[in-house]
């Protein structure tokens, strides 16, 4: 059994061009985070692309593809995942798990003053992705309201930015600002902060 | 402006190349593999055999106690530190989280070079740890925690080749050190949490180029496969993530292996060969010569993924070329290796085991308290925890006590709840929630819960126990001079026993917990003991559930540091 094609990691650039990775390491640094930037600006395949202005969401192909209603985010239940979409030619976001993204919904009273501002109506939406480790932030606990990551137990409060409440996360999951539009949902900005895990 | 760049760090390169040139090396041969000098370390165990033992023995249980530091360094790095100083003729390397490896001098803590891995953002980093590096030529050799080998110049640290082995994205990770034999590089996957197929896969040293790859699952029409149901086997986990042994004389890598997945048993009913066994690897072609499972249908989390260590047994007039191998099933497993069959000797519990109603006394294949059985909808209670009763820190073979140290945990149960589960490429396939997942002291643990423990591989009999309040995380070193080495507790301390007798005879409190595999070698007549300290892992999560169950918080620091030891007075001069 052969594993699929592996994906394109332009921002591997050490090992990938054998570039006198190691005692080159220092002098070397400005040139691979240059080379990164422009990996990044040139790909442009869509599906990878990180959340845009005015992108809907929705869920995963596996999962059907289909726009996230607002109505389908139900209070204090455990969070949707979805992923940006975009509103004009309907490609998912979805080949890169940092676009992974955690809906839920509180009574908009419930929630901190700097997490209502991101937030519709008490829908609230965070990135999926631990800041400890990168890990997916999967589980949910109905009875503190907390989200969980399930690979080293850091812990989060999205009714207070998901702020980190317990385990080794360094920091809260990232916000993403979102309105509600009749039954629909909108992204209106980029993640508050770094998605995923930061480098040591 | 980028063209002066280039000039500049050309310029540099060559400035560096020079000096690196210089570097005295001394190439590691399959000669000095097979034999290591007793002054360095080599591989991740100290020999093929997995002993973990030097024969070094300047340092003794008469002196030990006037062990100092001589040097130490900071790794930059956080989690877990686990891999040991290997040691190559004054050269010492070590890697840490993150996949960065410092080549040091071995006598004065001097930085050589350093390695650091560029990751993936992306990356899911379940176990972000590395057990480090493999030795062979002038290259040293690391797999990657995004499902690389790399080979890099011993004397510069420059990337030779890179070698991808599966796709992060798909749940593959690496955390072992590679093995090396007969030219070739060995590593196994992690993964099992993300519904991988686990495999072994040999490259050649020289130039990367793959030479075979055996999955721990068998395929449609291999031996075994018939043990996993319907499309089971795609996803079975079955992962190798921590080096293998090698027997010189059969030229055979004995590799143990991990659970299958998801968790529970009852999602896949059958033996699910090769899980929790030790298989035999034919290192020129990769075939399977043998193989002891030494559980079925694994449905506790009991990887079974520690190499046995090969060590001649007397028993009566008999001598058996054993497999030794203390389980996460908490049974002390005693095999004996052929060229095409392990048979299976004894076993017994080290630890309490409520699981196994007993052993067929001709195979060894345990039969199962039915209600010790996780199952989906239903909470199921067993010991040991699903940490068992030893987890990859090795154990250690003393040859002139005759004594294995296991660094063990008892008075730790646990308790599982499954749930369906449905596969999503990339991410956990457990079958078990978080919340379901529980791990209980019982009543005794308020005696204590980590152990050293030391048994007459021999007699089959238990030489001594050392207690520990919390748990017991410490990989194991012992050497010529009667002593054994370990941390693993959650008080910082690395600490020295007599390894006759447990008593222990000297410490050190240490920046953080020590997870790290010591060392030991010598330059100069000076012997030294090394040992990365740095907490984080499975140990860090283990802390959690105790402090909940105990009402306790307890506080270890992060932060890896490197610490050398030597005798610190004239008795460290030959």
């Amino acid at each position: 059994m052969s594993d699929p094609a592996p994906p394109d990691r332009t921002l591997n650039v050490c090992s990938r061009r054998r570039l006198l990775c190691g005692v080159l390491e220092t002098a070397l640094v400005g040139l691979a985070a240059s080379s990164a930037l422009v990996a990044a600006a040139t790909d442009t395949d869509p599906r990878k692309l990180p959340p845009q202005l005015g992108d809907e969401l929705a869920y995963s192909s596996d999962d059907g593809g289909k726009v996230v209603t607002a109505a389908e985010i139900k209070l204090h239940t455990a969070p949707i995942i979805a992923y940006p979409r975009d509103p004009h030619t309907q490609v998912i976001r979805e080949r890169s798990r940092l676009n992974q993204i955690l809906l839920l919904r509180f009574t908009p009273k419930e929630l901190s003053a700097e997490t209502r501002a991101n937030a519709a109506d008490g829908i609230v939406a965070y990135s999926a992705i631990c800041t400890h480790a990168a890990c997916g932030v999967s589980e949910w606990n109905a009875t503190t309201l907390h989200l969980i990551c399930p690979c080293h137990a850091s812990q989060y409060d999205p009714r207070q930015r998901a702020v980190r409440v317990a385990g080794p996360a360094p920091r809260a999951l990232p916000a993403l600002p979102i309105k509600q539009t009749g039954n629909r949902l909108t992204i209106t900005g980029p993640f508050s902060g770094q998605v995923g895990a930061e480098k040591s | 402006m980028m063209l002066k760049m280039l000039v500049a760090v050309a310029m540099l390169a060559s400035a560096l190349s020079s000096a690196a040139e210089r570097l005295p090396y001394t190439p590691v041969t399959d000669a000095r593999l097979a034999h290591p000098e007793p002054e360095n370390w080599l591989m991740y165990r100290g020999n093929y055999s997995s002993w973990g033992y030097s024969p070094l023995a300047r340092i003794t249980s008469k002196n030990a106690h006037t062990l100092v530091p001589v040097w130490t360094f900071s790794t930059g790095v956080e989690e877990a530190h686990q891999a040991p100083p290997i040691v190559n003729n004054g050269v010492m390397f070590i890697t840490t989280p993150r996949n960065q490896i410092l080549a040091l001098d071995a006598r004065t803590g001097e930085l050589i070079w350093r390695y650091r891995r560029e990751l993936p953002a992306d990356l899911f980093q379940l176990h972000p740890t590395n057990r480090g590096v493999a030795l062979y030529g002038d290259r040293v050799y690391l797999a990657t925690v995004d499902a690389h080998l790399l080979a890099l110049d011993a004397r510069t640290g420059e990337v030779v080749w890179d070698q991808e082995v599966a796709d992060y994205l798909a749940g593959y990770y690496m955390t072992l050190a590679p093995l090396i034999a007969d030219g070739k590089v060995m590593v196994g996957v992690s993964g099992g949490e993300f519904g991988i197929r686990g495999f072994v896969q040999a490259f050649d040293a020289n130039t990367g180029k793959a030479r075979w790859k055996t999955y721990t699952v068998p395929g449609p029409g291999e031996v075994g496969h018939d043990s996993w149901p319907g499309d089971s086997w795609k996803r079975g986990g079955v992962p190798v993530w921590v080096t293998g042994s090698y027997d010189i004389e059969t030229k055979l890598a004995y590799w143990g292996t991990g659970n299958a997945g998801p968790w529970l048993g009852t999602t896949r009913p059958g033996d699910n060969l090769y899980a929790t066994s030790v298989i035999a690897l034919d290192v020129a072609n990769g075939t399977i010569r043998a193989h002891h499972q030494y559980h079925w249908n694994d449905s506790w989390d009991w990887d079974e993924v520690s190499a046995p260590l090969l060590i001649d047994v007397k028993r009566g007039d008999r001598t058996i070329k054993g497999l030794v191998h203390a389980g996460r099933d908490g049974y002390l497993w005693l095999l004996e290796r052929g060229q095409n069959k392990i048979g299976f000797v004894a076993a017994q519990p080290y630890v309490h085991q409520t699981v196994y109603s007993k052993l067929d006394a001709k195979t060894g294949r345990p039969e199962y308290n039915a209600a010790a059985r996780p199952k989906v909808g239903q909470r199921s209670e067993f010991c040991p925890s699903i940490w068992g009763g030893k987890d990859w820190p090795p154990s250690a073979y003393n040859p002139n006590t005759g004594f294995l140290y296991i660094p063990a945990n008892e008075n730790l149960c646990s308790a599982l709840t499954g749930v369906d589960t449905k596969y999503k490429r990339g991410e956990l396939y457990i079958g078990v929630p978080f919340e379901k997942m529980e791990v209980f002291p019982t009543a005794a643990a308020k005696d204590h819960i980590g152990e050293l423990q030391a048994w007459n591989i021999a007699a089959g009999t238990k030489a001594w126990t050392v207690k520990f309040p919390f748990h017991n995380w410490g990989p194991i070193l012992t050497t010529g001079g009667n002593l054994v080495f370990s941390g693993g507790t959650n008080d910082r301390y690395f600490r020295a026993f007599d390894a006759t007798t447990g008593e222990v005879l000297w410490k050190q409190r240490t920046n953080s917990g020590v997870v790290g595999v010591p060392s030991s070698y010598e330059i100069d007549g000076v012997q030294y003991i090394a040992v990365q300290s740095g907490w984080g892992v499975d140990a860090q999560r283990k802390q959690e559930y105790l402090d909940k169950a105990f009402g306790t918080k307890t506080n270890v620091p992060q932060g890896g540091v490197l610490w050398v030891f030597a005798l610190g007075n004239a008795e460290s001069k030959p």
